[in-house]
C-alpha cells in the first residue's frame, strides 16, 4: 500500500509518462534515470484513463512519487496531455519538465514550452549541472556537430529526451501516491482508432546480418544491384527511410524510429549518413560497419567499422569475394 | 481554400568544419544552404488539396534574411501562389521562430497551416508545436494522410514502428508533415522561371522574446569509442568487410 500525499509540494523533477495500449513506454523509466543523474528523484505523472493500473509500471527506483491524472480518454490526446501537464506544472511549480523526444510529447510539448514562457529543448541526450546551471547537450547541422545549451534567464525548463539515451531505471521503487483533479475544456484532436503498420513476408528483425542501404544508392534501378549482393553475402537487405519514402522499397524493410527497431549480429551500412531517426532504430547492433563518402557523416558515430569510401565500388568489390 | 506553408531554408554541413571564434557555431563559410526536406511534402501537400478543393491559395512563409528566399523560391516553383518572408538575423530558437511567424500566419486567417515535422539540421520538430500553441490552433504532429470534411479532417499519425493512429482534427488546424506523405513534384524549368516573379512580401517580425535556450560551445563529437576506420581501395575495404562479417556471423 503506498501513502497517499495531501497537499501539492513543489517539484524539483517532474517526469510526464507516456503510455500505449495499457503499456508505459520504455521511454517513461529512462526520464527517470536522466532524474538520477541531475541527483534528483523524480515525481511522475500518469495522465491516463486508469492511471492506478499503470502506477505499478513506474514504481521505480528513483521514483518518489507518482501522480494520477485522471482523463476521460483512453489514449493520448495532445490537447489533455496539454491542459493536464499545464495543471500539473502549476500545481507542482517543477524546475524541470522531462518528456521523450517522440511523437506524442511533439504533438503537445513544443506549443506549451511556447505558451508557458519556458526554457525549451529537444533531442537532447545529456545531461549536467554546473553550479546552478542546467545544461544540455543536443546535436546539430545534421549531427555532424554537438553543442551544450544552457537555459539563462528561466526558473523553469521543459526538456524532450532523446529515447535510450539513458537506461530505464529498474528496482522496486517506494513512490507515495498522489492525484491531481484536472479540468480538460475539450479535445479537439480526437484518437479514433490505431492501424497497424503494413505487414510482410520478410521480418528484418530476426535476421542475423543486415545489409542496410540508404540515399547512397541514388536511384531506384541501382537497389537491384544491392538486392543480389545482399543475396550473395548471406545478408537480409533492409533501408533507411528515404527509399520508402520514395516508393523505392516496403515499410517492412524500413529500420529506424517509424520503422523496425533492429539488433543483428552484423548490420552493414552502405550509403546510409546516419539521421537520428535511423540510428535509434540499429545502433544497439552486435558489429555496425559503415561505408559512406562523407567523413564526418553522424553513422561513423555509432559504428565499429567505417570506410570513408564509395559505396558502388566497395560493393563491386565484395561481389567478387562472396 | 487557403493553406500557409511554413518552410525553413536549412544549413548544409559538407566534409569540414570550423567554428566561429566564440565557439558557438559554425563557421557559415562551411555551410551550404537547401529548402528543407520536410518542407516539399509539405508545400506539395497543400498543393494537392487545394487542387482538389478546386480554388485556393498555397502561401509560404519563412523566417531569415534575403538569403532565405531561395527555399521559398523553390516552392513557389513548385506551384505555391506567394510568399511572405518574415526579416529576422541570426540565431533563433524555434519558439522564437514560432513567435516571428505568428502574427503573420495569423492574419493569413488560413484553413489550414503546414509545417514539416522537423528540419534537417536542426531536427528539434518544434517550431509547428510552437506556432500551434502561440495562435491557440487545433494540431497534429507528425502526419501521413489527410483527408478533410466539413469543419476537421481525419488525419493519420504515424507513430514509432509504424503504428498508425487515426485522428479527427477540428480546423482550422496546423499540422506537422512527414515524409513519404506524397511524391513531391518537380518545378519544370518553366515554373522556376515563372516562380522569379512571384510576389514574396518581406515583413517586420513580432516581438521574438527571450530565448529558450543558448548555445554555450558547439563542437565536433568524439568518434565512437571503437570505431576502426578501415583503409586501403575498396578492394581492401571489401576483404576487411569479408572478415569481419565472417568472424562475426561463425
Amino acid at each position: 500500500m503506498r501513502l497517499k500525499r495531501a497537499e501539492s509540494e513543489p517539484v524539483s523533477i517532474l517526469v510526464i509518462a507516456e503510455h500505449l495500449r495499457g503499456q508505459i513506454r520504455p521511454i517513461t523509466l529512462e526520464l527517470v534515470s536522466a532524474a538520477k543523474d541531475l541527483g534528483e528523484p523524480a515525481v511522475v505523472a500518469v495522465i491516463a484513463k486508469d492511471p492506478a493500473s499503470l502506477a505499478d509500471q513506474v514504481d521505480v527506483e528513483g521514483v518518489s512519487e507518482i501522480v494520477a491524472v485522471k482523463v476521460d480518454e483512453e489514449e493520448f490526446e495532445n490537447d489533455v496531455y496539454r491542459q493536464a501537464v499545464e495543471q500539473l506544472v502549476s500545481d507542482r511549480s517543477p524546475d524541470i519538465v522531462l518528456v521523450g523526444f517522440t511523437i506524442n510529447a511533439m504533438g503537445f510539448a513544443p506549443g506549451l514550452a511556447a505558451k508557458l514562457e519556458l526554457g525549451f529543448a529537444s533531442d537532447v541526450f545529456a545531461l549536467r549541472r554546473d553550479g546552478d546551471d542546467l545544461v544540455a547537450e543536443r546535436a546539430f547541422y545534421g549531427s555532424k556537430v554537438n553543442a551544450e545549451i544552457e537555459f539563462p534567464g528561466h526558473e523553469r525548463v521543459l526538456l524532450m529526451i532523446r529515447p535510450t539515451s539513458w537506461p530505464p531505471a529498474e528496482g522496486d521503487g517506494a513512490a507515495v501516491e498522489a492525484e491531481l483533479d484536472v479540468t480538460v475544456l475539450g479535445s479537439h484532436a480526437r484518437h479514433l482508432e490505431f492501424q497497424e503498420a503494413a505487414t510482410s513476408d520478410v521480418d528484418i528483425t530476426t535476421a542475423d546480418f543486415l545489409l542496410s542501404v540508404g540515399r547512397g544508392v541514388g536511384e531506384k534501378e541501382n537497389l537491384s544491384q544491392f538486392e543480389v549482393l545482399a543475396e550473395r553475402m548471406g545478408a537480409t537487405l533492409s533501408v533507411s527511410r528515404p527509399l520508402v519514402d520514395q516508393g523505392w522499397m516496403p515499410s517492412a524493410r524500413q529500420v529506424g524510429q517509424s520503422g523496425k527497431t533492429v539488433k543483428p549480429k552484423v548490420y552493414l551500412a552502405l550509403g546510409i549518413s546516419g539521421a537520428v531517426q535511423h540510428l535509434a532504430g540499429m545502433k544497439t547492433s552486435g558489429t555496425i560497419i559503415a561505408v559512406n563518402t562523407d567523413p564526418e557523416a553522424a553513422i561513423f558515430n555509432v559504428a565499429h567499422y567505417g570506410a570513408v569510401a564509395d559505396l558502388f565500388e566497395v560493393a563491386e568489390e565484395l561481389d567478387k569475394l562472396f | 481554400m487557403k493553406i500557409v506553408v511554413c518552410v525553413k531554408q536549412v544549413a548544409v554541413l559538407g566534409d569540414e568544419v570550423e567554428f566561429t571564434e566564440d565557439e558557438r557555431d559554425v563557421d557559415p563559410d562551411y555551410l551550404d544552404f537547401a529548402l528543407n526536406e520536410w518542407d516539399t511534402y509539405a508545400t506539395e501537400e497543400a498543393l494537392r488539396l487545394v487542387e482538389a478543393a478546386g480554388s485556393g491559395e498555397v502561401v509560404v512563409v519563412s523566417v531569415g534574411d534575403e538569403d532565405a528566399e531561395d527555399a521559398m523560391r523553390r516552392c513557389l516553383a513548385m506551384g505555391a501562389d506567394r510568399g511572405i518572408r518574415v526579416e529576422a538575423e541570426g540565431w533563433l530558437d524555434p519558439i522564437q521562430v514560432a513567435r516571428a511567424l505568428a502574427e503573420v500566419v495569423g492574419s493569413e486567417s488560413p484553413d489550414l497551416v503546414f509545417a514539416g515535422v522537423q528540419s534537417s539540421d536542426s531536427v528539434q520538430a518544434a517550431t509547428g508545436g510552437a506556432l500551434a500553441g502561440l495562435l491557440d490552433l487545433p494540431s497534429v504532429a507528425v502526419v501521413t494522410k489527410i483527408e478533410l470534411a466539413d469543419g476537421k479532417a481525419t488525419v493519420h499519425r504515424e507513430l514509432e514502428g509504424g503504428l498508425v493512429d487515426v485522428v479527427e482534427v477540428d480546423t482550422p488546424a496546423l499540422l506537422t508533415i512527414q515524409t513519404g506523405i506524397n511524391e513531391p513534384r518537380y518545378a519544370t524549368l518553366r515554373a522556376i522561371k515563372q516562380a522569379e516573379e512571384k510576389e514574396i512580401d518581406v515583413r517586420k517580425p513580432g516581438e521574438l522574446g527571450e530565448p529558450s535556450y543558448r548555445v554555450r560551445k558547439m563542437f565536433v563529437p568524439p568518434k565512437g569509442e571503437g570505431a576502426e576506420m578501415l583503409d586501403g581501395g575498396a578492394a581492401e575495404v571489401a576483404q576487411r568487410i569479408k572478415e569481419i562479417v565472417q568472424e562475426r556471423l561463425a
